[in-house]
């Protein structure tokens, strides 16, 4: 296209271009003279608003911009696993090569390695028919992710040509299609997608399996299902990021894609480190080997920070597609919020509330009505899970991103802060959180893990709702009036917290844990519990069993009994039974 | 070819308008000659076709609509950086005020800096010992890490900032490879000269680059500041390989001359008038704080803010706590009962410390005895709001242990000399005593491994005096 486009006015990240008709609305635009990225966000018949992903400064009028004529959109093929992006899709590993430890404005760089050979086995042969979705060649990705190269949405018709199994580079020509006009397209290894249109599926499925992540008080107090939603709102230092982390390493979703957004950037180096340290249990690769990294840091340009998160859910949305079940963590969606708050300033549009745009909450429904479980075009299984966390201002869930992201999730894990500060990790409140897919999951509880969980988790829940109410009282006159029988109460609440909800994320065999030894953990618990009624029935006081230290080493028990040997808890709850009986003879 | 443009269109606060003007480039900077002959400097913000708005930073005073010429100069706001600048004294944007003359620059750079690439950090693993037992213990600084001091007005952050820079040592004793670099932001003159007095008696004056703004300074300079400190602070780091230790103060200061800045620009306020960028522009600061890849040197940054009011919801101390990797918070009732350092241990966190701590680093029990402290501490502060309602002598005996415990923690693990400096084995011991005056039973943090080898079973043992609170003062 001709440059006669040229900057008209530069604030901050926005700029304008006057008099002009050759844009589209989202479309994606170079500006300036190093060409940095940006995106038409506004359109009159006098001025273009333009914004850019890149830092402004030394921009002047005049600089030309150029158009591209589609709007912003990601790469998609092999490489992406393994790999760690900027808000844009560009990756930080190849710009460090080109440009240091710095990140310079304007790098192009290709944002899949397009040198690198792929060993590809074709799937389909000439005179087949292909529709949308459909897996026409594969190639090992990473150890333990096979690459499905899929028609992209929108194109159907016959093979005319293929070429043999062998190693491709990403832009080579595998496969020749004829559509029904009799146009003919070739296929290579990778396609385009643009980041703020949702993927097609064939339909969506119920929400009736769990994400099971090893944390205790998620996978039993709040579960989670696949292609379900959460938000982790808490306020600094209750340790969102250290519950996303743990989310990431340890749910048994295939592929995760971690978008940093706005966050630290020791953050994102940590999770570097440590996820190629890291050895997933199920497969005994590393964890990088399943997992993208989204890094926007928060001293990276504002504009990227808005794209980062539809980046993310892309990448997610495309690895569902080929039949995998995809977890998104975005950390945090309040960064991203006030990404389009600041925007909107500059825009000078009308604030709603707390300066907040007032399309707020519909962008934050449009995100998380992307997540979901669907029968892909190809007709497999495949599911993206969202999990948002949200950094309230002032710790105040009043606030409108909290509010409105309560609307659009179906799980709320609050983190507390007087739980973080007595050092209780994961600090998610018990009596403030709520998960909405109970029963949508229960038929599969039940079916995986008997009556007795849902049984166990209902008795747990209407404990410790027992041991708040208590509280109240207890803060008023002292634990000591209290008569025995809500004294266990009390006790056994402690227990609960202490040796069930809290977990540790350093131990080894802690910081995941498997249902059958969770539901083992609420067994033992429950059966202290109900025998010490008996017994406190019988009129024997509570300090004497209190003596017996049996609520200590059911705190303890998490340590005490490795995740590999459940059958000790047979032992833990004979020596209960033996130690109680003293008291009765 | 370089023009001189006569006069302003208008005047609005520290900005003015020029029309009319060619080839303005986004964020370059100009110099404002005045019809005395003095000149002005000042940086453009917004760009509208020829009309361009420049942000003065000695402000407007006697500017009038024709009494100007402005000059473009052809770059953005740079400084002039050698290893040189160590041991001198700059203003907020960057010129010298010692006297000593001009800085012959190696090197110019950008004071906005550019983003660090994710990739190219190095994760932060070294602990730096500051002889305070709260912070080594309970909250460790590690190399490399933003930890900010969220203090009130009048109390003693200033007295904590000193005796960090005076005492912090780096485990691997490369000491002779150690700067700071001290940026004030809206300070009073007795403060600023507080702390250059205090590094000149510590013997590492000549170790400092100060850059100073004071409270009767201008504003626009103030937003510079911190700018031109980190920048100087990134220089030495990653150009000539030193620890850099950054101290900012008053942030606080910093957020309201932004907010000053930005209302006059016309900008829609966000929380408390703030501009709704305060996030960003906070952590292009603060993110500046770390080590790359291929360089020896690191920047260390702790920032100290003054929470209004004491409100550590307060928009500054907030966005800045989403930052930064932990945060300190002084307390006032510990400092109205005398403590000092007044540590308040709850709300304080070190994000970094997990991985720079326990065996190898400090000591293997370091991070259950730290866990452990935590909820014991927590407990007191349970059992003392129960106390206030029935009264202590109603207290169950636990309870009655933890109050205990928490008056031993405040007076002998919170409490030290302002000269004293304790090592990393003194304060776990501490720690590990204090805790023996609980049962045993109550420890549920650590495992019986740690409590056989650490715990104080002799009562005899359990005696706390004048030994712990250091009258080894070393200053």
């Amino acid at each position: 296209m001709a440059t006669t486009d040229v900057i008209y006015g530069i604030n901050g990240p926005v700029v304008t271009v006057k008099n002009t008709r050759s844009f589209s609305m989202m479309e994606m635009v170079y500006v300036g003279s190093s060409r940095l990225v940006g995106e038409i966000i506004g359109i009159n018949d006098k001025l273009t608003t333009i914004q850019v992903y890149e830092e402004t400064t030394g921009l002047r009028p005049g600089d030309p911009v150029y158009g591209t004529g589609t709007p912003m959109n990601v790469l998609l093929g092999p490489g992406i696993i393994d790999n760690i992006f900027d808000g844009i899709e560009r990756p930080l590993k190849a710009i460090e090569e080109t440009s240091g430890s710095f990140i310079s404005r304007g790098s192009q760089v290709s944002s899949l390695d397009t040198d690198r050979y792929w060993n590809v086995r074709i799937k389909v042969k000439a005179g087949d028919m292909l529709s949308p979705g459909m897996i026409y060649a594969t190639c090992p990705e990473t150890a333990i992710i096979e690459h499905r190269m899929m028609v992209p949405p929108g194109l159907s018709g016959k093979v005319v040509s293929t070429e043999p199994n062998g190693k491709y580079r990403l832009m080579d020509t595998i496969v020749t299609l004829e559509d029904e006009s009799g146009e003919k397209h070739e296929l290579s290894l990778c396609q385009k997608w643009p980041i703020k249109t949702a993927r097609p599926c064939k339909t969506r499925l119920p929400a009736t399996v769990p994400l099971i992540t090893g944390q205790r008080v998620i996978d039993t107090m709040f579960p989670i299902s696949k292609g379900g939603t959460a938000a982790i709102p808490g306020g600094f230092g209750t340790g969102k990021t250290m519950t996303q982390h743990q989310l990431a390493k340890w749910c048994d979703a295939d592929i995760i894609v971690y978008v940093g957004c706005g966050e630290r950037g020791n953050e994102m180096s940590q999770v570097l480190d440590e996820f190629s340290e890291l050895i997933d249990p199920k497969s005994g690769r590393p964890m990088t080997d399943r997992t993208v990294l989204i890094a926007n840091t928060s001293n990276m340009p504002v504009a990227a920070r808005e794209a980062s998160i539809y980046t993310g859910l892309t990448l997610a949305e495309y690895y569902r597609d080929m039949g995998y079940h995809v977890a998104i963590m975005a950390d945090s969606t309040s960064r991203w919020a006030e990404a389009l708050r600041e925007i909107s300033g500059r825009l000078e549009e009308m604030p709603a509330e707390e300066g907040f745009p007032a399309y707020l909450p519909s962008r934050l429904s449009q995100f998380y009505e992307r997540a979901g479980r669907v029968e892909t075009l190809c007709g497999s299984e495949g599911s993206v899970t969202i999990i948002g966390a949200v950094s309230p201002q002032g710790s105040d869930f009043s606030e409108p991103v909290t509010q409105n992201t309560k609307r659009f999730t179906r799980c709320f894990w609050a983190l507390d802060k007087s739980l973080a500060y007595a050092r209780h990790y994961p600090a998610i409140n018990w009596m403030d959180s709520y998960s909405e897919y109970f029963t949508d999951l229960d038929p599969w509880f039940r079916d995986n893990l008997g009556e007795d969980f849902i049984r166990y988790r209902n008795k747990i829940t209407a404990i410790l709702h027992e041991e708040s109410s208590l509280m109240e009282i207890v803060k008023l006159i002292g634990s000591d009036v209290l008569p025995d029988d809500q004294k266990l109460i009390i006790e056994t609440a402690k227990a609960i917290r202490v040796g069930f909800l809290q977990q540790n994320a350093f131990h080894s065999d802690d910081t995941f844990v498997p249902l059958e030894k969770q539901k083992l953990m609420m067994k033992a618990i429950l059966h202290l519990y109900s025998k010490a009624q008996h017994i406190i029935a019988a009129a024997i006081p509570i300090s004497r069993i209190e003596e017996l230290g049996l609520f200590e080493s059911l705190a303890k028990m998490k340590y005490d009994i490795p995740n590999s040997k459940p059958e000790l808890f047979d032992k833990l709850i004979a020596d209960i039974d033996t130690a109680l009986g003293t008291l009765t003879n | 070819m370089i023009l001189d443009y006569v006069g302003v269109k208008e005047i609005n606060g520290s900005l003015i308008v020029l029309d009319d003007v060619d080839n303005a480039s986004n964020e370059e900077m100009v110099d404002i000659r005045l019809e005395n002959g003095t000149y002005r400097h000042g940086r453009i913000v917004q760009i509208e076709g020829k009309r361009v708005v420049i942000q003065v930073f000695e402000g407007t005073n006697s500017i009038s609509l024709d009494n100007t010429r402005t000059r473009l100069k052809a770059h953005p706001m740079e400084l002039s950086l050698a290893p040189e600048i160590m041991g001198r004294v700059f203003n907020g944007v960057g010129t010298p005020i010692d006297g000593l003359g001009p800085v012959y620059a190696k090197k110019k750079a950008d004071v906005n800096g550019t983003p660090m690439n994710p990739v190219s950090r190095i994760y932060p693993r070294n602990y730096i010992n500051t002889g305070i037992s709260t912070i080594d213990t309970l909250t460790t600084l590690i190399r490399g890490q933003k930890l900010p001091i969220f203090s009130g007005s009048g109390m003693k952050h200033n007295e904590l900032a000193v005796q960090l820079v005076r005492q912090a040592k780096i485990s691997d004793g490369e000491d002779n490879r150690f700067g700071i670099v001290f940026a004030a932001m809206g300070v009073k003159n007795d403060v600023a000269d507080y702390f250059r007095r205090s590094f000149d008696e510590s013997g590492v004056l000549s170790r400092v680059v100060m850059f100073l703004n004071l409270a009767n300074d201008p504003i626009i300079e103030r937003t510079l500041t911190p700018r031109c400190a980190l920048t100087a602070a990134e220089y030495l780091a990653f150009e000539c390989n030193m620890h850099v230790l950054v101290i900012m103060t008053d942030m606080t200061s910093y957020a309201e001359a932004l907010r000053e800045f930005s209302s006059s620009k016309g900008e829609i306020p966000g929380r408390k008038g703030f501009p709704g960028y305060l996030y960003s522009d906070l952590a292009s600061l603060y993110e500046r704080a770390g080590m790359v890849k291929g360089s020896k040197g690191s920047v260390t940054q702790i920032p100290i803010l003054t929470m209004p009011n004491d409100d550590i919801t307060h928009p500054v101390p907030d966005l800045t706590g989403y930052i930064t990797e932990g945060q300190i918070v002084l307390d006032r009732q510990l400092e109205g009962q005398g403590f000092y350092p007044p540590v308040s241990v709850l709300p304080s966190l070190s994000r970094l410390m997990k991985d720079g701590i326990g065996e190898g680093y400090t000591r293997a029990d370091h991070q259950p005895l730290a866990n452990q402290l935590f909820a014991a501490y927590a407990r007191v502060q349970d059992a003392r709001s129960l106390a206030s309602v029935i009264g202590e002598e109603e207290l169950s005996p636990v309870d009655k242990k933890y109050m205990q415990f928490g008056k031993l923690f405040e007076q002998y693990f919170v409490n030290q000399g302002f000269g004293e400096n304790r090592t990393i084995e003194q304060s776990l011991d501490l720690g590990w005593k204090l805790l023996s005056t609980l049962p045993r039973s109550e420890l549920d943090r650590v495992d019986d491994k740690l409590l056989d080898m650490y715990y104080i079973t002799d009562p005899e043992q359990l005696v706390f005096d004048t030994m712990d609170t250091g009258s080894s003062d070393n200053s």
